[in-house]
C-alpha cells in the first residue's frame, strides 16, 4: 500500500506553488522528482567523503570507492545481473546506447542489418543510424499498429540471418506500451541477434530481470528513478562486453600505457574512462533503496490505479483523444484536444500550475504516425494523486474553453 | 505611428487587464483575428521551425517599406505573431532593425520570448530583422 501523503513528505518540491497554484507535476517520464535521502546523500558525500577513487590509498579515496564499488553491488542486485562487473556507470541512457553502438561496428558488414522500433525515442533510434551510415547496415523498423503497439508479425518477419542486433525499448515513453520483451529476445536470439533493451521508462516501474529476460545490454538512467541526473547503468554480459572495444580512452581504463601499446583495464573498468560522476554513482544507489523500501510492487499497483482514474476522467472531457491506448500500458497519458495545439494547451494548464510534456516527446516518427505535431502528456508517479488529476482534468477544461 | 509608437500603444492596451488569463484571452482573440498568410506562401522556405509549434512568415517591400504576414499552428504564438506584425509591419527597414522587443516584457509575455522556449518566435523576430537586412542592402 502507498501512503501518498507520507510519501509526498519526502519530496521537498513538491511543496510548492508555481505561478501562484499548488504545484501539480505530472512530468515524470522526462524526470523524477528527489527525495530527502537523496539530497541529502548527495551533499553528505562531499562533506564527508569526496575523493578520487580507484587510486589513492589514502582514507578518504579508499572509502569514496568503496561507497562507489558498494553501489555498483547494490544496483547489479537489483537488476539480478550475474556480475557486478556487468555493470557498468554511464551518464545516462544516451551515453549507454552509445557505447554500445559505437563499438557494436566491428561486428558489423554492408548488408547486416540492425533492427529498431517504431516506438523509439530518438536516443535509441539516431545513434544506430549513425552506426549504419557508418559501416553500410540497413536500418530495419518494427512498425507499430493504431494503439500504440508493436505489429509482432512483421518483427517475426523481419527477423533474419543478417540481423545483427536488434534495439527497442522496455516501455515507450510516449505512449507507455510495455513491449513484450523477454519473448522479442527469445526470438531475436533464435537468429543470433543481439539485444539491447532500452530500460528507460522502465525502471520507475519495475524491477528488471536481466538474467531472466536474457537481454544482452540493458541501459537506464538514474534521474528518472529518484536519482541524480547524469547518472545512469550499462548492463552487459560479461562474454559481449569482452568483446566490445572501449568507448573512450583516458584514464582508470587502461592496464598499462606505453607509446607502443596500451592494454586495457578488465571490466568495468575498461568502459570507465576518466573520473565519473563518483556522487552521482554513489547516490543512484541510495535512490534504488528507497523506492525498495516502497517495493515495486506497490508502486505499479499505485500507479496503475492512478492512470486507470486519468483515463477515466480525462476521457469525460468531450475532443479528448488518448495516443496509446495498448493492452499493456504504465501510467504514462499522452493526449490532445480536438482542433488545438498542445502547446496551447500547454501553456495555459502551466499557468494553472501543472506540469506536463507537450510535444513530440523526443519520438517524431510516432507522431508522424499519427500525423500530428504532439501531445499532452501526463506522466504520473508514486508520489502523485488522485486529487492532482482532478486538478489536471479542470485545467485541462478551462484551457479549452478559453482557446476553442 | 512609429514602431515605438504602435509599442506604447500596446503597451497601453495590455495594462487595462489585471491578470494573466485576460491578457491571454486577448492574446487568443489577437491570434484568430490574425489575417491569414496567403498559402502560396506556406511554404517549407518560410517556414521556422521551434521545437513545438510552427511559424511561417513572409516579407514583401512595399515602397521603401516592409509588409509582413504570418501564421503558426499555435494560437498563443499566433496572438503574439500577431502583436509582432503589428509593430514591425508597413515600417522602413532601417526602424525594423533599431528596433528592440522590451514591450513584450512590459506586457508581461516575456518568457514567450525566451531563447529557449521552443515556440518559433525567438527565430521569427531574427527573420524579420534579416528581411529588413536584406531589404536595406537592396535600397
Amino acid at each position: 500500500m502507498i501512503d501518498s501523503q507520507k510519501i509526498r513528505a519526502d519530496f521537498p518540491i513538491l511543496n510548492q506553488t508555481v505561478n501562484g497554484k499548488p504545484l501539480v507535476y505530472f512530468d515524470n517520464a522526462a524526470t523524477s522528482q528527489k527525495p530527502q535521502v537523496v539530497i541529502d546523500a548527495e551533499a553528505n558525500y562531499y562533506k564527508e567523503i569526496n575523493a578520487n577513487i580507484h587510486r589513492g590509498v589514502h582514507t578518504l579515496s579508499q572509502l569514496a570507492t568503496d561507497a562507489y564499488e558498494a553501489s555498483r553491488y547494490k544496483i547489479q542486485q537489483h537488476i539480478n545481473a550475474k556480475f557486478s562487473h556487468e555493470v557498468l556507470f554511464t551518464s545516462g541512457t544516451t551515453h549507454g546506447i552509445n557505447l554500445v553502438a559505437n563499438g557494436f561496428g566491428s561486428f558489423l558488414k554492408p548488408g547486416d542489418e540492425v533492427m529498431v522500433s517504431a516506438l523509439e525515442h530518438h536516443s535509441n533510434i539516431v545513434p544506430w543510424q549513425m552506426l549504419c551510415e557508418k559501416t553500410g547496415a540497413k536500418l530495419v523498423v518494427i512498425p507499430m499498429n493504431e494503439n500504440g503497439e508493436l505489429i509482432l508479425s512483421e518483427f517475426e518477419r523481419l527477423l533474419s540471418e543478417k540481423t545483427k542486433m536488434v534495439t527497442v525499448n522496455h516501455i515507450s515513453n510516449a505512449l507507455g506500451t510495455i513491449n513484450p520483451i523477454q519473448w522479442m529476445i527469445e526470438k531475436a536470439h533464435e537468429v543470433g541477434a543481439a539485444v539491447l533493451i532500452d530500460g528507460a521508462q522502465a525502471v520507475p516501474h519495475l524491477k528488471p530481470d536481466v538474467q531472466d529476460l536474457d537481454c544482452d545490454f540493458y541501459v537506464f538512467s538514474g534521474h528518472k528513478i529518484c536519482g541524480p541526473t547524469g547518472t545512469g547503468i550499462l548492463y552487459g554480459k560479461e562474454a559481449w562486453l569482452n568483446k566490445l572495444p572501449p568507448y573512450q580512452g583516458g584514464g582508470e581504463m587502461i592496464a598499462t600505457v606505453s607509446f607502443e601499446k596500451t592494454t586495457y583495464a578488465e571490466l568495468p573498468h575498461k568502459f570507465e574512462a576518466g573520473t565519473p560522476n563518483i556522487a552521482g554513482g554513489i547516490v543512484l544507489g541510495t535512490a534504488i533503496d528507497y523506492l525498495n523500501e516502497i517495493g515495486f510492487d506497490n508502486i505499479a499497483a499505485y500507479e496503475h490505479e492512478l492512470l486507470e482514474y486519468g483515463t477515466k476522467k480525462l476521457l469525460e472531457i468531450e475532443g479528448l483523444k488518448i495516443y496509446g491506448t495498448a493492452s499493456q500500458k504504465t501510467s504514462v497519458i499522452s493526449f490532445n484536444l480536438d482542433g488545438i495545439h498542445p502547446y496551447d494547451v500547454g501553456t495555459i494548464i502551466d499557468k494553472l500550475g501543472i506540469a506536463v510534456r507537450t510535444g513530440h516527446h523526443c519520438a517524431q516518427p510516432i507522431m508522424d504516425f499519427y500525423q500530428i505535431p504532439g501531445t499532452l502528456r501526463a506522466s504520473f508517479a508514486f508520489y502523485n494523486t488522485k486529487e492532482e488529476i482532478d486538478a489536471l482534468v479542470e485545467a485541462v477544461k478551462k484551457a479549452q474553453m478559453m482557446l476553442s | 505611428m512609429t514602431i515605438q509608437e504602435i509599442q506604447n500603444e500596446i503597451v497601453d492596451e495590455f495594462s487595462m487587464f489585471d491578470d494573466w488569463m485576460q491578457r491571454y484571452e486577448y492574446i487568443i482573440e489577437l491570434g484568430k483575428s490574425l489575417p491569414l498568410i496567403d498559402e502560396k506562401y506556406k511554404t517549407d522556405d518560410n517556414i521556422i521551425k521551434g521545437c513545438q509549434s510552427k511559424v511561417w512568415l513572409q516579407g514583401e517591400e512595399n515602397d521603401g517599406r516592409i509588409m509582413f504576414t504570418a501564421d503558426s499552428d499555435a494560437i498563443l504564438t499566433k496572438g503574439i505573431i500577431a502583436i509582432l506584425i503589428r509593430a514591425f509591419s508597413n515600417q522602413k527597414p532601417a526602424d525594423i532593425l533599431e528596433a528592440n522587443t522590451d514591450f513584450i516584457d512590459e506586457i508581461g509575455l516575456k518568457e514567450h520570448l525566451s531563447p529557449t522556449r521552443a515556440n518559433g518566435l525567438v527565430s521569427m523576430i531574427k527573420q524579420i530583422k534579416m528581411y529588413a537586412l536584406a531589404f536595406e542592402a537592396k535600397q
